[in-house]
């Protein structure tokens, strides 16, 4: 049985979605970023200040209750888009639906409102943290923010219980103790425990483990996952490594320079990937077993210039497929099988 | 020394002096590293991987110093040597490629003059000419074409001032370059050509590395030989054969099962109790202990010997200790008896 969000009163009535159904809906989201240049620059260029196209059209959807994975490289756009779909940043052009809410179109007052619904987890625990906060107060204070129908008293109970459910026992001890007197893996707990003190139902876990050592890894993955169900969470998990990504999310998205080039359930796109990217990512993970070396080739160059992104396709350039057509014409992003989206002029060959 | 033996180690132990007390970040470690392999140095963070690998040129200063061992590169003791003597093995006879090349490299310094002033530095005899001409060379080998020379370090993308890095090392043809987390910061598939580099590297130079990282799965992937340590201590040395498919030391057991595999289909992964320990009071006995699911009464008492379990597999654990062995194989006995 799921925990609940406590609810008196004079608790804001939260909508019920049931499992399954879309929680959040990404339509066509794009983020530009203006170059900053000198001041003359930008007066003899004026309405044409060049930009980033950090992200550049990507749509989709992640359902009640999965584990919607976002991979790529440095550059790709994966945390800007985590950041949108929380709407920390305003997109350029298209929404983002929470519930079915377009989140650009909410009063500021409403919008603080549904941050209860939703929360961020980075990747530097240290970093999310305030020096100089004690820890206890650290959980507590969304709970402040977003609960102010309960008593102080309540409110500590509440971070007390939070403690206890990511593993820092007993709880009475860490409370008022600083960020620099526990260890990464105990900072990252409370990184969690803070985001799930107002029992979000949507997490975006940007490298959620991507700073700890490798044999604390594992053990806060698990800490996630267990978390998901006693709180009955949605995750859209970032990463960049693709090994990890398999062993939480259900379905997953490969981010190329801003625009998505593949998606699908895990295992459909791991064991028939059709996009070159994605087959060459895959490849490229080193796999800790001397017994299965890579043999393959990696693709040549690296991930261009997002300020003049490749005509066509993005990844041509370094695309062992590549064919006339794909430096001229952009791929249309279809569904090569059930469930299974990709973008690639080519992308039949690969499924072979 | 055997003679496929480059470099030796000996009893090595490093401390750090803090305000708490000393830290010994390297605790009587040794260590050899053989004539053209790919030595894989892991750990987690704080292990003293990166402390080690200083040491082996002696890079160590403000709170650090060597406070014992022997140091044995090449047949000579570096020990022995005046920290003068040094910047003549620095760079010349072992390299040293870090993580973060942005700050390895000089900003304001052109690929070129980095090369030219390197191999002039330790060849004065050299012409600015002939070093032009071998940095053409060098770069063009691994695969940055020779107009890049011109260019400054931040124009170039992570993986190609890595490769800059390499060549650094390559110029004056460093016998032993030892690589600190190489890869870490580049993208999976820029870090996957790196690593078909180095491997490349090796067999046409003859090169030597010590990679030292804490990817386990870069380790599988390149190198010959893995050693690993934990807590300041070297807890197991063999071919990565044996060490990934029967690791001996709990920890390392631990840590392999702890790490994603993306070609195995299933199976959960294995989560580690604890945490490592603080140096500044390191458990007693054995370091692992208190997060040893093998634990027994000798392990907090009394530290294990780093000794071979099998031939050239070697650890450092009561599980295989031949005192250990001996009494059990003896109570055995009584039991047959």
């Amino acid at each position: 049985m799921a925990r609940q969000r406590p609810i008196n009163e004079k608790s804001a009535s939260v909508r019920i979605a049931t499992a399954g159904e879309d929680l959040v809906r990404v339509e066509d989201l794009r983020k530009h970023f203006p170059i900053q240049t000198g001041f003359l620059a930008t007066l003899l260029n004026r309405g044409n200040i060049p930009t980033v196209k950090a992200v550049d059209g990507v749509s989709f959807t992640i359902r009640r209750g999965e584990v919607f994975g976002l991979a790529g490289e440095s550059g790709s756009g994966k945390s800007t888009i985590g950041r949108l779909v929380l709407n920390l940043y305003e997109p350029t052009s298209g929404r983002v639906l929470f519930d079915g809410i377009d989140l650009s179109s909410l009063p500021e007052e409403e919008m603080r409102r549904m941050r209860a619904r939703m929360q961020i987890v980075f990747q530097d625990p240290l970093a999310s943290l305030n020096p100089r906060m004690p820890l206890g107060q650290a959980i507590e204070h969304p709970a402040q923010i977003h609960m102010p129908e309960f008593t102080a008293a309540d409110r500590r109970k509440q971070v007390l219980e939070m403690f206890h459910a990511v593993g820092m026992n007993p709880p009475e001890a860490f409370y008022d103790l600083f960020p620099h007197q526990i260890s990464g893996g105990q900072r990252q707990r409370v990184v969690l425990a803070r985001a799930l003190v107002t029992f979000p139902e949507f997490i975006v876990a940007d490298e959620p483990i991507a700073m700890a050592d490798v044999s604390v890894r594992a053990v806060l993955l698990d800490l996630m996952m267990k978390m998901k169900e006693e709180f009955d969470l949605t995750y859209l998990f970032i990463t960049h490594d693709l090994a990890t990504a398999k062993y939480v999310c259900n379905r997953i998205a490969i981010l190329y320079l801003g625009k998505l080039c593949e998606m699908g359930p895990l295992n459909e796109v791991y064991g028939n990937s059709a996009h070159p990217y994605t087959h060459a990512l895959l490849e490229a993970v080193p796999v800790p077993d001397p017994s299965l070396r890579r043999t393959e080739a990696m693709p040549a160059g690296e991930i261009p210039n997002a300020i003049n992104p490749p005509s066509g396709c993005h990844f041509h350039p370094r695309c062992p497929l590549a064919t006339a057509i794909c430096s001229v014409e952009e791929p249309l992003w279809r569904e090569i099988r059930p469930e299974h989206f990709v973008a690639c002029h080519h992308a039949e060959e690969l499924l072979k | 020394m055997p003679d496929d033996i480059l470099y030796s180690i000996r009893n090595l132990t490093v401390e750090y002096k803090t305000r708490a007390g000393a830290v010994r970040a390297v605790d009587d470690v040794s260590l050899d590293i053989r004539r053209g392999e790919i030595l894989g140095l892991v750990g987690e963070s704080g292990c003293g991987k990166s402390t080690l690998g200083k040491a082996l040129m002696r890079l160590h200063d403000g709170p650090a110093s060597i406070t014992g061992g022997e140091l044995v590169f090449d047949g000579r003791n570096l020990m022995n040597l005046s920290l003068r003597e040094m910047p003549d093995i620095r760079g010349a006879e072992i390299g040293m490629v870090f993580q973060d090349p942005m700050t390895s490299l000089n900003p304001v310094q052109r690929i070129l003059d980095h090369l030219t002033e390197t191999i002039q530095t330790h060849e004065p005899e050299t012409s600015i000419a002939t070093a032009r001409t071998r940095a053409d060379e060098l770069v063009e080998r691994l695969g940055i074409r020779h107009e890049r020379l011109k260019e400054y370090p931040h124009q170039m993308s992570g993986g190609m001032r890595q490769r800059v890095m390499i060549s650094l090392a390559l110029a004056l043809r460093a016998k032993l370059v030892i690589a600190d987390e190489p890869t870490t910061s580049l993208d999976v598939i820029v870090e996957a050509k790196f690593l078909d580099l180095l491997k490349e590297l090796q067999k046409e130079f003859g090169l030597t590395i010590l990679l030292i990282t804490h990817n386990i799965g870069v380790v599988a992937e390149v190198a010959d030989r893995v050693a690993v340590m934990y807590a300041a201590k070297m807890v197991e040395v063999g071919t990565v054969q044996d060490v990934f498919a029967d690791a001996k030391h709990p920890y390392t057991q631990g840590l392999l099962k702890s790490v994603p595999n993306i070609k195995l289909d299933s199976g959960d992964l294995y989560k580690m109790g604890g945490q490592p320990p603080s140096l500044l009071h390191p458990p007693s006995g054995c370091r692992f202990h208190p997060r040893c699911p093998f634990v027994m009464d000798i392990c907090s008492v009394q530290e294990p010997a780093f000794e071979p379990v099998i031939g050239d597999h070697l650890a450092s654990c009561w599980l295989y200790q031949k005192a250990v062995a001996e009494k059990t194989t003896g109570k055995q006995e009584i039991r047959h008896g």
